[in-house]
C-alpha cells in the first residue's frame, strides 16, 4: 500500500508549485519541509516578478499555478517595468510583504485536500530495482512512486561571511546532504554559489534624503484573481554607492571569503557581490542602491545590490559610507552561500532524471537561480511527477510555447555555467511569449492537462469569446485614409482602405480616435482593445517568426530514440559525437540547437528519428 | 506555414540545360507569376519566364502538385537553358517572389523525409554527400579571397552583435540598474542607417564578383549581314555560329564562352536588328535587344558595305575593313573577321576592358547567390531596425541581421550577446 502519490521535498517555491500541480491533478501529496511555517519563505529579496521573470509569472498562472496569486494578495507595490519598450518585454513586478506572502501562501496550500504538509528532514531516497520508491525523513518512511527534489541551496549548503564558514541552506535552516545520495545514484553534481546582503534597522535610516520609487498608479496584478491586501502601497527608496563605498570594499578585498580564496564556485555574473561589481566595473563612480521594505510591518529593510561575504565589522564600514545609511543598523549580515545542484542536462524535458526513474528536480538544484525559475520548474515536475504516479499525460512545454520551455530547453540542452537566470532575450519568439498573452498560450494546455481550476477555465474562455467577437468587429470595421482624415485624423494619404485592426498600428489612429470615429467600439473595452493593438502591431513580424516555429516544430516532430549511442551513428565526426553525448536532445530540433552542430550532422542523425506527435508536424 | 526554397539543382553552369528546383506552398504560385500560367502536373510545357517585365527564357516547365512529389510538397522544376546569366536571373526572378528563399545544404532530402516521401535507406548516405557540400561550400568562403569573406562576414555579425547587445542590455536591464541609460536614441538610428549603407555598398561590389564567377557577358549587335556570326566565330577561334550571307540567318541568341586573358567571359551572337515581318525573326529582334540592355558590354557592329555609326555605349565595330570605307570616326576599332586584320587589336581591347571590370587580382566577395542574399537579408534587416518604432522589434530585427552574417560565419547563439551584455554593462542589483 502506498502512502503518497507524489512527494515534495523542500517546501520553497519550487516545491509549493509542484505541490500545488501535482494535487490539482488529483495526486495525493506530502509536502515534506524542516519547519512547518517555511512554504513560502522569500529567501533573499522581497520581490517577484521584473523582466523575465515577470512573464515565468503569468505563464504560472495561465497554467493554473499559483505563485501569481500568492504574489497579488502580498504586494505592498506593483509596477510594470520597460513600459516604453514594447510589450513584448514589459515585465509586471511586484514588491512583496514576506509575512503576507508566507500567510497567502499557507491559504492557498490548504485549499488542496489531497495535499499534506510534512515536518521532517529527508535522510535519503528509497529505490527498489534501480526506481524511485519513497524517502527516508526522520518522521520515518515516507512511500511514492514519484519524488520531486526541490531543494534549493541546502543541498551541501555552506555560509560564508569573511573567513567564517557554517552549513547552512539559509540564515537558521540546516543543509541537507542528500548530495551524495545524488552522486552514489550517478548524477553529475557541482557547485554554485550565491549570496545576500545584510538587512539593516529601516528605523536608522535617514530617509529624508533619499529619493522615492512609487507603484504604478494602475497597480499591476499577476493574476486574474488576484486580490490586493486591503493595505496602501508603499514606496522603496533609491541611493548610491561612492567612491568612497568602493576605496573600503578594495582596501578589505582579501577578508571577502569570495577574494579571500575560501570560495572558488561560480556566481551568476547578472547578481554580482558589491565586491565583484568594485573588482569589474572599478572605473564607475558608484552603483545604484534600492532599499526595499520587507512588510508592512516590519522594520527589515533590503539593499537590493549590497550583496556581499566580507567580514561583518566591514560590511557595517562600507554600507555606513553610503548616503542616507550613515547611521545605519544592520540586523543581520550579509553572506555568501555555496551548494550542490545537479547538472540539468542530466533530466528530460519534463525535468524527470534519466537515470533515477521517478526522481524529479526542480529550482536551484538544476542550477537556476530566482523564486521565479524556481517556481515554473515546480510546476513542470510537480505535474509530471503526477502524471508518472497517476498514468496520466506528461507536461511539455517547449520554447515556441512559453518562457518556461526557453528555460527548461536551455537548461536540459545546455546545461550551465553560472545560475541561470530568465532574460527575454533567451527567448527567440519573443514578440509571441508576452507576459499578456500567457493565458492565450497556456491555458488551453493546462486545461487539457487538468492543471487549470473550472473558474478559471471558464473565465478564459469567455474572455476569449469576447476576444473573437471584437477582432472580429475590428476586422469588418474599414475606412480610407480620406475618411480618417475628415475625423481630423493624419494618415498618408494613400488611397488604401484599411480594416480597424490593420489601422490600429498606426500611431495616429490613437485608441480615442479609433472610438471616434467608430462608435461601434463602445462595445470594447479599453483593455481589450489595447491588447488587440498589440497583436496588429506585431502581426507582420509574429508571421515571419510562425514560420520559424513551424520549422522548428517539424524538426521537434522528429524524435531521436532514448538511449541512441551517437557513437554508432554513421556519418558523424568525432567532435560531433561529443557534442551529442553531452547535451542527449530527445528530437532533431534539439539537435539542431546544440551549439557547433552542423547540418551534415542533422542529416545523418535522420535515419535515427522517428516521427511522433504527427499533428505537431502539420 | 513553411517557406519555399529553391536551388539549382543541375550541374553549374555554363551547360546546355540548367533546372532550377521550387518546392514549398508558393512553388505553384512562382510558376503562375513566372510563366503566366501554371501547366498540367507531371508534363514539360514550354513555357515563357518574364520577371519585371523582361524576357528570361523560354523553359521546359514541369509541377508535381504535393504531396505527389519528390519532396511531399507543391514542387516545380524550370528546365533552362544554361547559360550563368539565364541561371542568374531566373534564380533572383523566383527568389524575389515573397516567401521564397535558397534553399539551405540538405533541405531538400530533409524535406522529403520529414514528409514522408523518402525512406531511411535512401537518406542514409546523404549525410556524406551534404557534408562535402557544406564544407565545400565553407572552403569557398573562406578560401574566397583567401578568407576575405569569411572574415568580413564575422566583422559585420560582431558589429551587429554589438548594438544588439546594447539593445538587449536596454531591455533586460534597464530597470535594474541605472548604469544601463537608454541607447536607443537617434544615434543608434544614424548609426544603424550607416551600416545598411555601408552594406549597400558591400553588396553592389558583388556584381563584380559574379561577374568573375559567372564570367562577362558580350553582346554583339548590328543589321543584319555585317557579319556578327563570323565576328563571333573569329573571337572564339572555333565555328559555334551559323554563317550565311543570307541576312537574318540568327534567329535566336547564342552565347559563346570565350576567355579574355584569364577572365571568363560569354559572346552573345544575336540577330540583326531591323524591321521585319516574319514573326519568328521579329521575337529573335526582341531577344536581341533585351540581352543587349542586360549585357556588360555591347559590341555595335557595322559593315563597311555600309557604314553606320549609332550613337551607343560600348565599343563600335567596323567589319569587312579589308573594303574601303570613308569617314570612319577614329574610336571605331577596324577588323576583318575574313581575314583575321584588327582581331589581335580587339583582343587586346576586351581584354584591357575586362580587367577593368573584374580586377581579377583584388578579392571578390559575395560570388554565390547564398552569401549575397545573406548580405542583402542583413541589410534589409538594419534599414528594418534603424526605422522601428519600438526598442524590441529594434533588436528584433538586429537578431535577424545577425542571424544573416552567422548563416556564414557560423552560428549566432544568445549566450554570445549575454556575455556581451556582462562584459560591459554592470548588471543587477
Amino acid at each position: 500500500m502506498r502512502e503518497y502519490d507524489v512527494i515534495i521535498v523542500g517546501a520553497g517555491h519550487a516545491g509549493c508549485e509542484a505541490a500545488a500541480a501535482a494535487a490539482r491533478r488529483g495526486a495525493r501529496v506530502a509536502l515534506v519541509t524542516l519547519r512547518a511555517d517555511d512554504p513560502g519563505t522569500l529567501s533573499c529579496n522581497p520581490a517577484v516578478g521584473g523582466i523575465g521573470k515577470g512573464h515565468l509569472v503569468t505563464e504560472i498562472d495561465a497554467l493554473g499555478g499559483i505563485m501569481g496569486r500568492v504574489t497579488d494578495a502580498a504586494r505592498l507595490q506593483s509596477r510594470l517595468l520597460n513600459r516604453s519598450k514594447g510589450p513584448a518585454v514589459h515585465g509586471p513586478r511586484a514588491q512583496v510583504d514576506r509575512a503576507l506572502y508566507r500567510a497567502a501562501m499557507a491559504a492557498v496550500l490548504a485549499e488542496f485536500p489531497g495535499l499534506s504538509i510534512v515536518t521532517a528532514a529527508v535522510e535519503g531516497l528509497v529505490l527498489d530495482q534501480g526506481r524511485i520508491t519513497g524517502v527516508e525523513t526522520s518522521a520515518g518512511h515516507l512511500a511514492a512512486p514519484a519524488v520531486v527534489l526541490t531543494t534549493g541551496t541546502f543541498l551541501g549548503g555552506v555560509m560564508h561571511i569573511g573567513s567564517q564558514r557554517e552549513a547552512g541552506g539559509r540564515v537558521g535552516a540546516q543543509a541537507s546532504d542528500l548530495g551524495a545520495a545524488l552522486r552514489a545514484m550517478g548524477l553529475p553534481v557541482s557547485r554554485l554559489k550565491t549570496g545576500t546582503p545584510a538587512r539593516l534597522d529601516g528605523r536608522s535610516i535617514d530617509w529624508s534624503v533619499l529619493e522615492w520609487q512609487h507603484g504604478d498608479g494602475d497597480d499591476p496584478r499577476f493574476s486574474r484573481f488576484g486580490q490586493r491586501n486591503g493595505h496602501p502601497p508603499i514606496p522603496c527608496a533609491i541611493t548610491r554607492t561612492n567612491a568612497e563605498t568602493h576605496r573600503i570594499i578594495r582596501d578589505h578585498l582579501g577578508e571577502s571569503a569570495l577574494y579571500g580564496g575560501h570560495i572558488d564556485s561560480v556566481g551568476p555574473r547578472y547578481c554580482p557581490s558589491i565586491e565583484d561589481k568594485v573588482v569589474r566595473f572599478g572605473d564607475r563612480d558608484g552603483h545604484q542602491i534600492f532599499l526595499e521594505p520587507e512588510g508592512y510591518d516590519d522594520i527589515s529593510i533590503y539593499p537590493n545590490g549590497l550583496s556581499t561575504s566580507l567580514p561583518l565589522h566591514v560590511q557595517e564600514k562600507f554600507i555606513r559610507s553610503i548616503r542616507g545609511l550613515e547611521q545605519v543598523a544592520i540586523m543581520r549580515p550579509g553572506y555568501a552561500i555555496e551548494y550542490d545542484h545537479v547538472d540539468p542536462r542530466a533530466l528530460t524535458p519534463g525535468l524527470a532524471a534519466r537515470a533515477v526513474p521517478g526522481l524529479f528536480l526542480a529550482g536551484q538544484i538544476n542550477g537556476t537561480t530566482g523564486y521565479e525559475e524556481a517556481a515554473a520548474q515546480g510546476l513542470v515536475a510537480g505535474a509530471n511527477a503526477a502524471a508518472l504516479a497517476l498514468g496520466l499525460p506528461d507536461l511539455i512545454v517547449d520554447r515556441t510555447q512559453a518562457y518556461i520551455g526557453v528555460m527548461i530547453d536551455d537548461l536540459t540542452l545546455h546545461g550551465v555555467a553560472e545560475p541561470y537566470r530568465m532574460f527575454t532575450s533567451r527567448a527567440e519568439y519573443r514578440l509571441r511569449l508576452r507576459a499578456d498573452n500567457a493565458d492565450q498560450r497556456l491555458t488551453p494546455l493546462g486545461e487539457a492537462l487538468g492543471l487549470v481550476p473550472a473558474a478559471q477555465a471558464a473565465a478564459f474562455a469567455a474572455e476569449q469569446a469576447e476576444r473573437e467577437r471584437a477582432r472580429t468587429l475590428l476586422n469588418s470595421l474599414t475606412a480610407t485614409p480620406h475618411q480618417l482624415a475628415s475625423h481630423g485624423i493624419e494618415v498618408r494619404q494613400d488611397g488604401q482602405s484599411r480594416s480597424l485592426f490593420e489601422w490600429l498600428r498606426f500611431p495616429a489612429v490613437t485608441h480615442e480616435a479609433a472610438r471616434r470615429v467608430w462608435p461601434e467600439l463602445a462595445t470594447v473595452s479599453d483593455d481589450l482593445l489595447a491588447s488587440l493593438a498589440v497583436d496588429a502591431n506585431y502581426a507582420a513580424y509574429i508571421a515571419r517568426q510562425e514560420a520559424e516555429v513551424a520549422a522548428l516544430r517539424r524538426d521537434e516532430a522528429l524524435a531521436l530514440p532514448a538511449g541512441l549511442d551517437f557513437a554508432t551513428v554513421a556519418g558523424l565526426s568525432k567532435e560531433m559525437v561529443e557534442r551529442l553525448s553531452r547535451a542527449r536532445p530527445q528530437t532533431l530540433g534539439a539537435a539542431s540547437r546544440v551549439p557547433g552542430i552542423t547540418p551534415a550532422a542533422l542529416i545523418a542523425l535522420l535515419p535515427h528519428t522517428s516521427r511522433r506527435n504527427p499533428e505537431l508536424a502539420a | 506555414m513553411t517557406d519555399t526554397i529553391a536551388a539549382l539543382a543541375s550541374g553549374r553552369p555554363p551547360a546546355a540545360l540548367a533546372i532550377i528546383r521550387i518546392s514549398g506552398p508558393a512553388a505553384l504560385a512562382v510558376v503562375q507569376r513566372l510563366a503566366g500560367r501554371v501547366p498540367p502536373p507531371r508534363r514539360l510545357s514550354l513555357c515563357r519566364l518574364h520577371h519585371a517585365g523582361q524576357l528570361l527564357d523560354e523553359a521546359l516547365v514541369a509541377v508535381f502538385p504535393g504531396p505527389a512529389s519528390a519532396s511531399g510538397e507543391d514542387l516545380a522544376e524550370l528546365h533552362l537553358h544554361g547559360g550563368p546569366a539565364v541561371v542568374a536571373g531566373v534564380l533572383d526572378a523566383v527568389t524575389a517572389q515573397p516567401g521564397v528563399r535558397l534553399a539551405e545544404p540538405g533541405e531538400y532530402t530533409r524535406r522529403a523525409f520529414a514528409n514522408g516521401r523518402m525512406d531511411l535507406a535512401q537518406v542514409e548516405g546523404l549525410a556524406d554527400l551534404v557534408s562535402a557540400e557544406t564544407a565545400s561550400q565553407r572552403d569557398q568562403a573562406l578560401a574566397l579571397a583567401g578568407g576575405a569573406l569569411g572574415r568580413l562576414a564575422d566583422a559585420w555579425r560582431e558589429r551587429c552583435l554589438n548594438v544588439l547587445a546594447e539593445a538587449e542590455a536596454g531591455l533586460d536591464f534597464a530597470e535594474d540598474e541605472a548604469d544601463v541609460a537608454e541607447r536607443l536614441d537617434e544615434a543608434a538610428r544614424e548609426q544603424l542607417t550607416a551600416m545598411a549603407d555601408e552594406l549597400a555598398a558591400v553588396i553592389a561590389d558583388a556584381t563584380r564578383a559574379m561577374r568573375i564567377r559567372d564570367g562577362l557577358s558580350i553582346a554583339v549587335t548590328g543589321p543584319p549581314n555585317v557579319g556578327k556570326s563570323s565576328l563571333v566565330n573569329a573571337l572564339a577561334m572555333r565555328d559555334v555560329a551559323i554563317v550565311t550571307a543570307i541576312p537574318g540567318t540568327t534567329r535566336d541568341a547564342i552565347e559563346v564562352p570565350i576567355d579574355l586573358a584569364g577572365v571568363a567571359a560569354v559572346l552573345i551572337d544575336t540577330a540583326g536588328l531591323r524591321d521585319t515581318d516574319d514573326p519568328v525573326e521579329a521575337i529573335g529582334i526582341a531577344r536581341a535587344r533585351a540581352r543587349a540592355a542586360a549585357a556588360d558590354l555591347v559590341i555595335s557592329v557595322s559593315s563597311a558595305e555600309a557604314p553606320a555609326w549609332p550613337d551607343t555605349a560600348g565599343l563600335r565595330l567596323l567589319n569587312k575593313c579589308d573594303l574601303a570605307a570613308p569617314g570612319v570616326p577614329p574610336d571605331v576599332l577596324r577588323v576583318s573577321a575574313a581575314t583575321g586584320a584588327g582581331l589581335p587589336a580587339l583582343r587586346d581591347w576586351l581584354a584591357d576592358w575586362a580587367h577593368r571590370l573584374t580586377r581579377p587580382g583584388e578579392p571578390a566577395l559575395l560570388a554565390h547567390a547564398r552569401h549575397r542574399a545573406a548580405f542583402a537579408d542583413a541589410k534589409a534587416a538594419l534599414r528594418d531596425a534603424a526605422l522601428a518604432p519600438e526598442p524590441v522589434l529594434r533588436a528584433e530585427a538586429l537578431r535577424l541581421a545577425a542571424h544573416a552574417f552567422g548563416r556564414i560565419a557560423g552560428r549566432v547563439g544568445v549566450d554570445d550577446v549575454l556575455d556581451r551584455i556582462f562584459s560591459r554593462f554592470c548588471i543587477g542589483k
